[in-house]
């Protein structure tokens, strides 16, 4: 896949017909440390993991508040992330502004998801290297979608990006069926199960993640240290009798590589 | 041809009156509820008071149209802050802000005039009052709108302090308690109303303290 004669513009189809900086920038998606999200009919939750380049420097930020009833969090270039946020805050002030009501979230994604299609077709821009999970609650009730540099965009139950999210993803493939009665606990903890998965045995502590919430009555917020540790705490003991969960099935390059057939484009995901 | 006047003009004068009185911990702020036009009355109950932040309320007479435009932009404005800042504006904050905003629209202003009130970053009570473009000044009490030529003389009488620029200094906030500045002003509104035609109906006020904001309502007279 890499290092071919037709993948140094992103305005350059390549033969097979695809268009290769498009796909290098979902690689910087998945270089980036895990966000996942996963939603029930009320709530949404959004969890990252944050790692500080050492321990001097403080962690970078992955998930930004949007508005009292949409947040997002990113994985891989997180400088687009944060002028991406700026841009969606500026979308639901204006619309809010305009017409007096909260900004549909399908709305909002379908206009992020076509700012980056623009940047697919101009020989002088490139891809925004970030893929953002952004969590909304409007009236036709809880959203979690997933928008990637292509200018694609799909709506999930549950969905996880960036480094070792595989594992997450089959954590919560395990358990999707039962998020859309969970209770907004339950869905906070099997928030912070998937959040483990992606560690790799190393302990999970609320200095390394992040979790976030929105749901019906309750505007979108981050959670405090204190909460997500009372959380951990609360279900590591009834994990360490459940054995540790399933082992991370060869996580590492499988699944992240990219398919190296000719036929399949990656952008369908 | 002789140079021919507008005939038309975008503005009107809803009328009312507001007021304003900072204390050492408190800050009131109040208005009356008639909104009319020429000699009628449009409604007997239309908020002239608006929060602006958690410790920052805004009351605006004149044209309510260009109020409540003026209303919007400035809690967009507000919300962007906290987006960048993550935490609510102050008051003195605030107040150029809306300065800022006014005069913005220099030539062709809001026709509104404000009075801000709430409480600064030490707790103490502020009271900002400003004209149609911007131009203001931090006060101890102010009032704006229809009856502030008759409100403004009565508090002069009973809140101004000595210059500032007299020794020892004296604060410009009033010494008053809070149930005493509320009840000074709605004295001085039930004043007002025997009087200004504009003024009148019900009042509203509310008042800004460490616990937070409170709302309360008194009846004026209705004709």
């Amino acid at each position: 896949m890499f290092r071919n004669q037709y993948d140094t513009d992103v305005t350059t189809w390549s033969p097979a017909g695809r268009l290769f900086q498009v796909e290098y920038a979902m690689e910087a998606v998945k270089q980036g440390s895990a966000a996942i999200g996963l939603r029930s009919k009320t709530h949404i939750v959004l969890g990252c993991v944050n790692k500080a380049n050492s321990e001097l420097s403080s962690h970078q930020k992955k998930i930004f508040k949007v508005d009292d009833h949409i947040g997002v969090a990113i994985a891989g270039l997180t400088a687009d992330g944060r002028v991406l946020s700026r841009y969606m805050r500026n979308e639901c002030i204006n619309y809010s502004f305009t017409y007096e009501s909260p900004l549909p979230v399908g709305r909002l994604v379908v206009q992020l998801a076509d700012k980056a299609q623009v940047c697919t077709q101009r020989s002088w821009k490139r891809p925004y290297g970030v893929g953002l999970l952004v969590a909304g609650l409007d009236e036709s009730g809880a959203h979690l979608y997933y928008n990637c540099p292509s200018g694609n965009y799909f709506e999930y139950q549950a969905f996880a990006i960036g480094s070792r999210s595989q594992a997450a993803k089959t954590y919560l493939e395990r358990r999707f069926e039962n998020f859309a009665d969970s209770s907004r606990d339950d869905l906070v903890k099997d928030a912070l199960m998937a959040i483990r998965e992606t560690l790799q045995g190393e302990t999970l502590k609320s200095s390394i993640c992040t979790v976030a919430v929105v749901g019906v009555g309750e505007p979108f917020h981050i959670l405090d240290l204190e909460t997500v540790q009372q959380m951990i705490d609360a279900f590591e003991i009834v994990g360490e009798q459940e054995g540790p969960a399933a082992e991370p099935d060869a996580a590492a390059a499988a699944d992240q590589g990219g398919s190296t057939e000719e036929g399949v484009a990656p952008m369908d995901i | 041809m002789p140079k021919q006047q507008a005939n038309w003009s975008p503005y009107d004068n809803n009328g009312g009156s507001c007021v304003a009185v900072a204390g050492a911990d408190y800050c009131v702020i109040a208005a009356d509820t008639r909104m009319s036009t020429g000699y009628i009355i449009l409604t007997r109950d239309y908020s002239k008071i608006c929060k602006l932040a958690d410790k920052c309320v805004m009351a605006s007479s004149g044209f309510q149209a260009d109020v409540k435009a003026l209303q919007k932009h400035l809690a967009a404005r507000h919300l962007i802050y906290q987006h960048q800042h993550s935490k609510q504006m102050s008051c003195p904050a605030m107040a150029q802000l809306l300065s800022n905003t006014l005069y913005y629209k220099r030539f062709f202003p809001y026709y509104s005039f404000n009075v801000l009130g709430g409480l600064d970053n030490e707790g103490k009570g502020c009271v900002f009052t400003y004209d149609a473009v911007g131009s203001y000044e931090k006060v101890g009490y102010s009032s704006q709108g229809s009856g502030s030529t008759l409100i403004m003389p009565f508090l002069d009488n009973q809140l101004k302090s000595p210059s500032p620029l007299l020794l020892p200094v004296q604060d410009a906030v009033t010494p008053l308690a809070e149930a005493e500045a509320v009840d000074l002003v709605k004295t001085v509104f039930a004043s007002a109303s025997e009087r200004d035609i504009y003024t009148g109906d019900k009042l509203e006020i509310v008042v800004i303290n460490a616990d937070g904001i409170r709302r309360e309502y008194m009846d004026l007279r209705k004709d």
